[in-house]
């Protein structure tokens, strides 16, 4: 078959099944064959032995997005696995590889005209001892997208611990079997370039200690768990600390305490943990005490579906606040960009003294790239602090809304921080001059953020704008790529501070814009309409968690609109 | 407790009338801060007369700084027997009643003096809480003729038109 | 002559700031406040090493009252805010205040989980049975029989037992302060500063204003006639069994505290890179 640039496969199965840990192994195959890839993970609600799948590409260029359709689906057994149907889209080409003895691929995916390729997975790791079929299908997948069995080799030397030798064995029985099918194949990989394997979990954490973060209070929840679990010991490597706390209410106060004795802090959660700290991040607004939030979000409301991707904390991350409560909301718009995302907003919320909230979501979080390193420039968003001085006043009313900010410790400039309003000495005040002094100033120094090119990431041009943030930004590139001409995209990273301005600029020219979002009410265009003024006609494509906009999709929307125009 | 020395008594003398001054001041500024500024102003002169008492006990016994309490000091009641309680104000609290706390105080002072007057202090310790004695009762005398100077508050005195939320 | 005794550095009306309390004249909490003063005076502390932290209520209006570094938070969350910053700052002083309303209601979780984690700090709950800055509303230590507008029957529910369940969370340290008795809650504060770990100390503070009844305490309260005891089992049944007015140290145990930042950093952020590279 002729090469692609992008090959896709899914492995799935019960618990025990091994799927996750095989594809971890394929993706980090692919790494050291000099492809770019991701891996995302779908799996039941329960806590040991559901259902599971591993979802793969494996591409020539840098990708975090899901293609349209997968080449590829392989299942160890498939009990339950029906239910990912709709996350796992198979087209008349694909290939369905199944053990005969755990019974027919199920309808919902055959229905498709994908064909069957039946592989007894679980009596070929019979014959040798120690040996699990999951091992037996990474060798098929494999073998079916064209990689080299070195790199598959290399990829169990680095990820096995135990049964190395029968592992790789039975990989090799599995990469044999696919040689006589006929699979697909990958063009070559690009040159070599400097590469991580990462997930947007594990980035975020890093772009924490990056920024500058060394006391983080975690509570667990899916899907942010692993960032904290990324932390507790990096932190304990860097000279910082986590400490677990008994709620949220308690890991964002936690985090609050840690930064007025003057240690950047963060804590990370999902949108129920969101909704129990936002009367905490507005002391931090009231007393000026910087602290970040890492919001992975999942599907809501309430309880939701916690193992799955929304974008639906825009509004509770933008104006859940009581009161007026001028604040930093971030995205990073990749997965890599979770890195430096989560560091810039450590550096703003640090630069002026106020929470910022990090919009990651469960795609990135649990999704595992291969990345062209990033690139951090050292940033100079350092907190402001005081010296010992006379008259000392915190919440002085400066040009900037900035004053400097007292770490105790400081002699002669001892303050109460206070989510009470106050006057410039932090005294507790209930007068309107007070009140209104204090807001100005709250507001000023936000608003007054200055984030250079950092703002949005544009591509492209044309009169047909799409706009969008997060992880709906990928698909969105792609689905540019493959058009190849006449579309601009505006993937917005900071969304509070809203920049009209910078906004309009780069809407110059445009005709129609389309708004791209994964949540139900359309929560993104009507921040939009709301915040911007935007040209010509506007579209607004979105849909709620927990299934990936396909790069097709969105293709098919501009160029249905454009032939329409 | 035992008063071992001269030193000793006078700074528990002088660390009483500190304590007093500074507690009519936290008096007068509470009062103040509910708008009682009658009282608050009552409690302010009191306070500045402790304050003197205090500074005489300093220049009487050449004493160029503060002497500070001694370590594991304390005394036989909860505070020291000039110091009146902070439960003893009430905000629409009158004259009259500043000038019971303060006879309290004095009262409660001519005891404390009394005592070691006639304990097993050494003899220079015992002279000097006589004297001590003495001026405390001048002071209750003086008190004493202050209050007929005062009214005498009428029943329902405490009574708030907009009382507090208590009952149901 | 000289002075019979060193100068301390700093006298009480140092650690106080100039900013007047909101408080009722008549007030228990007016004595904490000089007493938390004395302790520092007492400890020979500076006022910018040492760190008051509070939630909402009537009590919680300390930290403005000091001098020292201060913190006002959140209903109920003055112990994760404390936890937080003597985790990060571990050399600091770190002082909570509380009320039974904030503490024990809304902050009850929090209550729980700071005594068992142990992180070195002074944690003072005055108690006065009664939310006092909402006017006048029952909170978990109030009797089950007290009426108020909220509550026209009374609550009809059984009084929290707040030193109880410090034991029972695995608190170090439980003591019962006066308000009536500044010198000794200086002596107890003291103490529990001196203390290393988590150190409670609940301070009967009357509350004039709501209820006035509570001016009685001072007939009430007597030192504990026993000195305090290591044994849980021991210490659960006094506090099971006390009439509420034991005053002084009443449970004394020798858990290690919770420690706080890592040693020297044995990496720099960008070590870390190295987890990820391919």
């Amino acid at each position: 078959m002729k090469p692609t640039p992008s090959v896709s496969v899914a492995l799935a199965g019960s618990g025990g099944a091994g799927v996750m840990t095989a594809g971890n192994m394929l993706l980090e195959a692919a790494a050291l064959a000099g492809y770019y890839g991701l891996m995302t993970r779908t799996s039941g609600p329960q806590i040991r032995g559901g259902e599971a799948a591993a979802m793969l590409r494996v591409a020539t260029f840098p990708t975090d997005g899901q293609d349209d359709r997968f080449q590829v689906l392989a299942a160890i057994d498939w009990q339950n696995v029906g239910r990912f149907a709709a996350e796992l889209p198979l087209a008349p080409g694909s290939i369905i590889v199944g053990d005969p003895a755990q019974g027919e691929p199920p309808e919902v995916f055959t229905r498709s005209g994908a064909r069957y390729l039946p592989v007894p997975l679980k009596q070929l790791a019979g014959q040798l001892a120690g040996a699990w079929p999951n091992m037996v299908a990474l060798g098929v997948l494999a073998g079916l997208i064209g990689l080299s069995f070195e790199s598959v080799e290399a990829a169990a030397k680095k990820a096995m611990k135990k049964g190395l030798e029968a592992g790789i064995a039975a990989a090799r029985l599995g990469f044999s079997q696919a040689s006589s099918l006929e699979g697909f194949s990958l063009e070559k990989p690009p040159s070599s370039s400097a590469r991580w394997l990462i997930t947007g979990n594990e980035a975020a954490g890093y772009g924490a200690l990056r920024g500058g973060v060394r006391f983080v209070a975690a509570y667990p929840i899916t899907p942010a768990t692993e960032l904290l679990e990324w932390l507790a010991p990096a932190l304990a490597k860097v000279g910082g600390t986590l400490v677990q706390a008994e709620d949220e209410l308690a890991s964002i106060n936690m985090a609050l305490g840690a930064s007025y004795g003057g240690v950047p802090s963060l804590t990370a959660t999902s949108g129920p943990g969101l909704a129990l700290m936002i009367e905490a991040l507005g002391l931090g607004v009231a007393a000026e005490v910087p602290v970040v939030v890492v919001d992975v979000m999942r599907t809501g409301p309430s309880t939701g579906i916690a193992t799955k991707s929304e974008q639906a904390d825009l509004n509770i991350a933008l104006y859940g606040m009581h009161g007026d409560a001028p604040h930093i909301v971030v995205a990073p718009n990749s997965l890599a960009d979770c890195v430096a995302a989560t560091a810039w907003a450590v550096g703003l919320a640090e630069s002026l003294q106020v929470p910022a909230i990090v919009l990651s979501d469960q795609y990135f979080g649990q999704a595992r790239a291969v990345v062209d390193a990033p690139v951090l420039e050292k940033q100079s968003l350092e907190r402001l602090k005081a010296e010992g001085a006379e008259g000392y006043k915190r919440y002085a009313l400066t040009e900037s809304g900035i004053s400097p900010m007292a770490i105790p410790g400081t002699r002669g400039t001892a303050y109460t921080a206070d989510g009470l309003e106050h006057n410039e000495g932090g005294t507790p005040s209930s007068q309107t001059a007070d009140h209104l002094a204090q807001m100005d100033k709250r507001a000023r120094k936000v608003s007054q953020l200055d984030p250079g090119d950092a703002w949005a990431s544009i591509e492209g041009e044309g009169e047909t704008a799409v706009l969008t943030f997060g992880s709906c930004t990928g698909p969105v590139r792609e689905a540019m790529a493959r058009n190849g001409k006449g579309v601009k995209l505006v993937s917005l990273r900071l969304l509070s501070p809203a920049q009209p301005e910078r906004l309009r600029k780069a809407l110059e020219g445009v005709k129609r814009v389309l708004v791209v979002e994964q949540n139900h009410s359309g929560q993104f265009l009507r921040y939009l309409r709301s915040e911007y003024q935007l040209p010509g006609e506007v579209r607004s494509l979105r849909r709620p968690g927990p299934l990936p906009f396909r790069p097709e999709e969105v293709r098919q929307e501009l160029l249905n609109w454009e032939e329409t125009a | 407790m035992p008063v071992p020395s001269l030193e000793d008594f006078m700074s528990r003398a002088y660390t009483m009338e500190l304590e007093a001054t500074e507690r009519y001041a936290q008096f007068a500024e509470q009062l103040d801060t509910h708008n009682n500024r009658e009282v608050a102003q009552l409690f302010r002169k009191l306070s500045e007369i402790e304050a003197l008492h205090a500074k005489r006990i300093l220049e009487e016994m050449g004493w160029p700084s503060v002497p500070a309490l001694p370590p594991a000091f304390a005394w036989s009641g909860a505070e020291a027997p000039e110091t009146a309680p902070f439960d003893s104000l009430h905000y629409l609290m009158q004259p009259y009643h500043a000038l019971e706390i303060a006879l309290r105080c004095e009262l409660e002072a001519v005891k404390y003096f009394d005592d070691i007057a006639a304990g097993a202090a050494p003899q220079r310790v015992r002279a000097a809480a006589k004297e001590m004695a003495d001026e405390e009762r001048e002071h209750v005398a003086l008190i004493k003729q202050w209050m007929k100077k005062v009214p005498r508050p009428a029943a329902g005195w405490d009574e708030d038109p907009d009382p507090p939320r208590i009952a149901g | 002559m000289n002075a019979p005794f060193a100068a301390a550095a700093l006298q009480p009306k140092d650690f106080k700031s100039g900013y007047k309390p909101v408080w009722c004249p008549g007030c228990g909490d007016y004595s904490v406040l000089t007493g938390v003063t004395k302790a520092l005076a007492m400890l020979e502390l500076r006022p910018e090493n040492v760190a008051v932290v509070s939630g909402i209520g009537c009590s919680s209006r300390i930290p403005a009252y000091t001098n020292c570094y201060g913190f006002h938070g959140v209903h109920g969350r003055a112990l994760p805010a404390a936890t937080g910053l003597k985790v990060a700052r571990p050399e600091l002083t770190v002082l909570v205040a509380s009320g039974d309303g904030d503490g024990y209601s809304i902050g009850g979780n929090h209550f729980l989980h700071a005594c068992r984690r142990n992180v070195d700090l002074t944690y003072i709950v005055m108690d006065n049975h009664v939310y006092g800055m909402t006017k006048g509303q029952p909170s978990p230590t109030t009797e089950p029989d007290w009426r108020s507008k909220l509550a026209p029957g009374g609550t009809g529910l059984r009084e929290f037992h707040p030193l109880v369940i410090a034991l029972a969370s695995g608190a170090n340290f439980i003591a019962r302060g006066f308000s009536g008795d500044p010198n000794g809650l200086a002596a107890l504060i003291a103490e529990a500063v001196r203390h290393p770990g988590f150190y409670f100390l609940e301070v009967l503070s009357p509350c004039v204003t709501f209820r006035p009844e509570q001016r009685g305490w001072k007939e009430a309260v007597h030192p504990a006639p026993v000195a305090p005891t290591d044994d849980p089992g021991r210490a659960a049944r006094r506090l099971m069994t006390d009439d509420g007015f034991n005053i002084g140290v009443l449970y004394k145990g020798s858990r290690a505290p919770f420690t706080g930042m890592a040693a020297a950093p044995t990496d720099s952020p960008e070590d870390l890179e190295c987890l990820f590279r391919l």
